[in-house]
């Protein structure tokens, strides 16, 4: 691979598990986490256990509901997805981000003094 | 919005924490099952599926732990499991515990016990509603006693009258005494004291009765029909809280007096301007009745709403000096001053100082008690330093040890809190009951929210403050080391030996400070009691003497005569006298004057006066230095007789013979017989004031009320029903009231010192003990690290002496260096408390010195034991005991 996987920034796992469940609708944990890495080109670190403190904080601020139900093949799982408020958050957080890498790009590319 | 949800939320998962485990549980093994399916169906075995899932998945454990935290309180957690910890780790240490929590429950409960005092007298606010507008009015310059401190009834109303500054303006009548009443209800009559008090003293002061109403403006005239208002106290006693005694008549001295009221237990009118003084019913004081009695009138008054004290003073200023006595009589003129201060000062501003120093005392205790305790963890940190190194080596932080040490130290500061909460407890109702000690708002002592506030904030403090320092310590220890020091080295001990040498050594210094200042404060209190009152209080005791003499002087004589005849014939009886007032209770003032000679405003002072018998003198102890007692043949109509005290003997006729002089004593003339040595009549402390003594059996003289003396041969208590039976031969209606010893009049007035210095005592010798403790301890414990140090020296040839030498000489080092710096800080310390100090210079050499050389011997001593089990150590077993 040549170049080491990315280290997750703090808060970032929660942002990514909102915009998973926004486009793919109910999910398992399991579900989220193989869907992050797929969507991510395996380019991040992601011990998939992680997902769980992110999915029981989510919850708990309400951004997500969780409820037990049977997957494809037939095995009990707790399916989450993302409530009203939770759309909200996101659109909050994924204006933030969308900020944040435009004014990053912008300083990244600042071209060296001279070369003008 | 949403933080608020998600504080709730762990809240309910801390709650829930069995419940939530076993879902994550569930959730997680479904994760690795759909996982290792989706690897199956990849074409990878079963074991490479399950083992590729479980490498995806990474630690579980670590996930648990992340999700836990992320979902519940942590913090608590960890606390909970600090606490349990300790609960197991103290409980296995039972003896520490135990010396721990009695040594904190004695430092915190002296503080909450004196905080309590400190709040009720000096913090908190009056008991009365919007206290700050209240003032006391009194005189300038008081040298008089009460007298000078009291205007007349014209003075009163006056000003009254013209004043702008107050939204009211009352008084109470200031001279009366206990016992003052006959409450007659069938059976014997009871003595009852009752106290009058201006028709709007209760309004002014903003007490509204729990029962009936207070009085009306016709109930203050003359011939009104007499009304009382009973004292909560006196109701619940007297009458067991009966609402049916309001509107009913009782029988007071034979008049039928109307019940209109009962006031709220809350008033009590002695813890406020007369400690000691318990009022069991309150009149209104008819103006027109002692109109011509002169200055009677104790006066209060309440500020207007954004009147300042120092506008009302100014106003006072101009108004006070221009009042008259009789304003009949302009020409009696009245020379009045008001001096105003805030009834809150007058109450407690005296005490003030006392109490400052009282909260420094058991403050230094405190620092006594939580040196001892650091220097106790810090003895326990080195025996469990194992223990941590092992922890440390499990992985626990700096931090997470820090802490757990503290949280022992707030345990066991708690327990230690609880301890002295119910000893605070216990001294503040004692307290609280101690009618002898005339402190003002003593009776309303009590722990309450404020105390037990105090007591938090105490407890916490001295954790973090004896708890810190050690914790700190022990957490820093080299891992390495400590799991190496296996008891062979003597390095385990020393690592700690400078903190807790320079903790022993600022225990001393305190100790130092505390007993030089308990040391000086002790002095002055005996000084005061060498004071020479100018009257003999031991052996001798009063009583109230009842008769009904119908104002006639001759009949009066004639029952006075009647009465000390036969109880001078009582076996055991040595002297016996009667006077209307005795030294150091109520007083009150006339004038004393040369006849004939024209003053200057101010050359005179107010005078005690005593209306006596023929022996009162002999019979309270006085001293004849001149001329001759009164006798009952004293009975000139025009010219009486007075014996003065040498103060005024001074005064009037400076280096002349005073006997013989004809002078004027309150508007009547009279002829010099005697002269007697000044008495202490108010308090011990200040300079006697002008004295004189008249004939009660003579018609220009009335007394108020009298009080038997009787001076025996053995204890006067033993007397005291030979006496009541023989003054009920003699006037059958005689009430059963107290027969109270003299000394008990002088402890009344000795004792807020009696207080002060019994409280600074303890506290001295509380600290002494601790530092004492302190010292064993540590040199104990040194004498036991160097077991087999001194065991080699010993084998070596060292004798038992230089031994003990050697560990005394360590102890008088410390003790030095703690007693120097507690000495140095001493002399700053004894200027602040100099004028607490009676007789005795601040700094007193021979209180510096004695104080020093018990402390020297206290840690001698403390540390003689541990130098002798030292010199006993046997080489042999202090060798081979490794």
């Amino acid at each position: 691979m040549g170049e080491s996987k990315l280290d997750l920034l703090q808060g970032t796992l929660d942002v990514m598990v909102l915009q998973t469940l926004l486009t793919m609708g109910a999910m398992h944990g399991y579900g989220i986490a193989r869907r992050i890495e797929q969507v991510s080109g395996d380019e991040i670190l992601l011990n998939q256990g992680t997902i769980y403190a992110s999915l029981v904080r989510l919850q708990q601020r309400g951004w997500i509901s969780a409820e037990w139900g049977t997957s494809d093949h037939n095995r009990k799982a707790k399916y989450y997805s993302i409530t009203r408020s939770g759309r909200k958050q996101l659109a909050e957080d994924a204006a933030h981000w969308q900020r944040l890498t435009r004014v990053m790009g912008r300083v990244l590319s600042m071209p060296v003094e001279g070369d003008l | 919005m949403g933080t608020l949800r998600e504080a709730m939320e762990r809240v309910r998962s801390f709650f829930q924490k069995r419940q939530r485990d076993s879902e994550l549980d569930a959730e997680m093994a479904a994760h690795l099952e759909l996982a290792t399916e989706e690897n199956l169906r990849r074409g990878m075995s079963a074991d490479e599926a399950r083992r590729q899932a479980m490498i995806r998945f990474g630690g579980v454990t670590q996930a648990k732990e992340q999700q836990r935290e992320a979902r519940g309180l942590p913090w608590l957690d960890v606390l909970l499991q600090d606490v349990r910890f300790t609960f197991r780790t103290l409980g296995r240490d039972r003896g520490f515990t135990l010396i721990a929590v009695i040594i904190l429950g004695l430092g915190i409960g002296a503080n909450i016990t004196v905080f309590s005092v400190v709040n009720t007298i000096l913090l908190r606010p009056l008991p009365f509603p919007n206290p700050q507008q209240l003032v006391r009015i009194l005189t300038k310059d008081p040298k008089g006693g009460e007298s000078s401190m009291t205007y007349s009834t014209d003075a009163t109303q006056e000003f009254q009258r013209l004043n702008r500054s107050f939204a009211s303006v009352s008084g109470y009548f200031a001279f009366s005494g206990p016992d003052n009443l006959k409450l007659s209800s069938g059976g014997q009559p009871m003595p009852v004291t009752g106290l009058d008090v201006g028709g709007n003293f209760f309004e002014t002061l903003g007490v509204e009765p729990s029962l009936g109403r207070l009085f009306t403006a016709e109930e203050c005239l003359h011939n009104s029909r007499p009304v009382v208002l009973l004292s909560h106290a006196f109701w619940k006693r007297q009458y067991r809280g009966d609402p049916g005694i309001v509107g009913q008549a009782i029988d007071l001295n034979k008049t039928p007096v109307t019940v209109i009221g009962v006031l709220p237990a809350s008033f009590d009118f002695g813890s406020v301007f007369s400690p000691g003084f318990k009022a069991d019913m309150y009149g209104p004081v008819i103006y027109d009745d002692i109109r011509d009695e002169g200055n009677t009138m104790a006066l209060i008054g309440r500020l207007k709403p954004g009147v300042s004290l120092a506008e009302a003073q100014a106003e006072a200023d101009l108004l006070f000096p221009v009042l008259h006595v009789n304003v009949k009589h302009p020409e009696y003129g009245g020379g009045y001053s008001g001096k105003l201060l805030r009834l809150k000062d007058y109450v407690s501003g005296k005490l003030r100082r006392s109490l400052i120093v009282l909260w420094c005392a058991v403050g230094m205790i405190l620092l006594i008690v939580c040196v001892n305790l650091s220097n106790l963890l810090l003895a326990r940190g080195a025996a469990r330093s194992k223990e941590f190194a092992m922890r440390t080596a499990l992985g626990a932080g700096r931090g997470r040890l820090v802490r757990q040490l503290l949280t022992e130290s707030l345990m066991l500061s708690l327990a230690g809190a609880l301890f002295g909460l119910g000893l605070a407890f216990a001294i503040t109702a004692y307290l609280a009951h101690q009618g002898s000690i005339a402190l003002p708002l003593l009776s309303s002592v009590r722990i309450d929210g404020a105390a037990l506030a105090w007591t938090v904030v105490v407890a916490v403090a001295a954790a973090v403050f004896f708890g810190l320092a050690p914790s700190l310590k022990i957490s820093s220890s080299n891992l390495q080391e400590a799991l190496k020091d296996s008891g062979h080295g003597s390095s385990g001990g020393k690592r700690h030996e400078g903190l807790r040498s320079a903790l022993i050594v600022s225990e001393i210094a305190l100790a130092c400070v505390l007993l030089v200042g308990a040391g000086l404060l002790l002095r002055s209190f005996l000084r005061i009691l060498e004071v020479d009152l100018g009257f003999e209080p031991s052996r001798a005791a009063s009583i109230a003497l009842d008769y009904d003499d119908k104002g006639d002087a001759a009949k009066r004589s004639a029952i006075w005569q009647e009465v000390l005849r036969r109880t001078q014939a009582i076996p055991g009886v040595e002297a016996v006298g009667i006077s209307d007032n005795l030294p150091m209770s109520r007083n009150r003032s006339w004038g004393i004057q040369v006849k004939g000679k024209n003053y200057r405003p101010g050359e005179l002072q107010d005078t005690f006066v005593y209306i006596v018998s023929p022996g009162y003198l002999k019979a309270v102890g006085m001293h004849l230095s001149q001329g001759r007692d009164i006798s009952w043949d004293d009975l000139d109509k025009k010219e009486g007789v007075v014996i003065i005290n040498e103060t005024v003997a001074r005064s009037l006729w400076p280096g002349q013979d005073p006997i013989g002089r004809l002078a004027v004593a309150g508007g009547m003339d009279v002829r010099v017989i005697g002269v007697v040595a000044d008495v202490h009549e108010s308090s011990v402390e200040g300079d006697p004031g002008w004295q004189m003594y008249l004939s009660g059996a003579a018609s220009q003289f009335g007394p108020e009320g009298a009080q038997l003396v009787v001076r025996s041969k053995v204890l006067p208590e033993s007397l005291a029903s030979s006496v009541m039976s023989t003054l009920r031969q003699i006037n059958p209606a005689q009430p059963a009231v107290e027969f109270r010893p003299i000394q008990r009049l002088v402890d009344h007035v000795v004792s807020p010192r009696r207080f002060f210095v019994l409280l600074v005592g303890v506290f001295a010798a509380l600290g002494l003990i601790l530092a004492s403790l302190g010292i064993y301890g540590v040199i104990s414990y040194s004498v036991t690290q160097r077991t087999q140090e001194i065991g080699i020296r010993m084998a070596l040839g060292a004798s038992q002496a230089r031994v003990q030498v050697g560990v005394i000489g360590k102890t008088l080092l410390l003790a030095s260096i703690g007693i120097a710096t507690g000495t140095l800080a001493s002399f700053m310390i004894a200027n602040l408390i100099a004028s607490l100090l009676f007789g005795t210079p601040a700094r007193d050499g021979g209180t510096f010195l004695s104080m020093i050389l018990l402390l020297l011997l206290v840690s001698l001593l403390a540390g003689y034991i541990p130098a002798r089990r030292a010199s006993r150590i046997h080489p042999m077993i202090a060798l081979r005991n490794s």
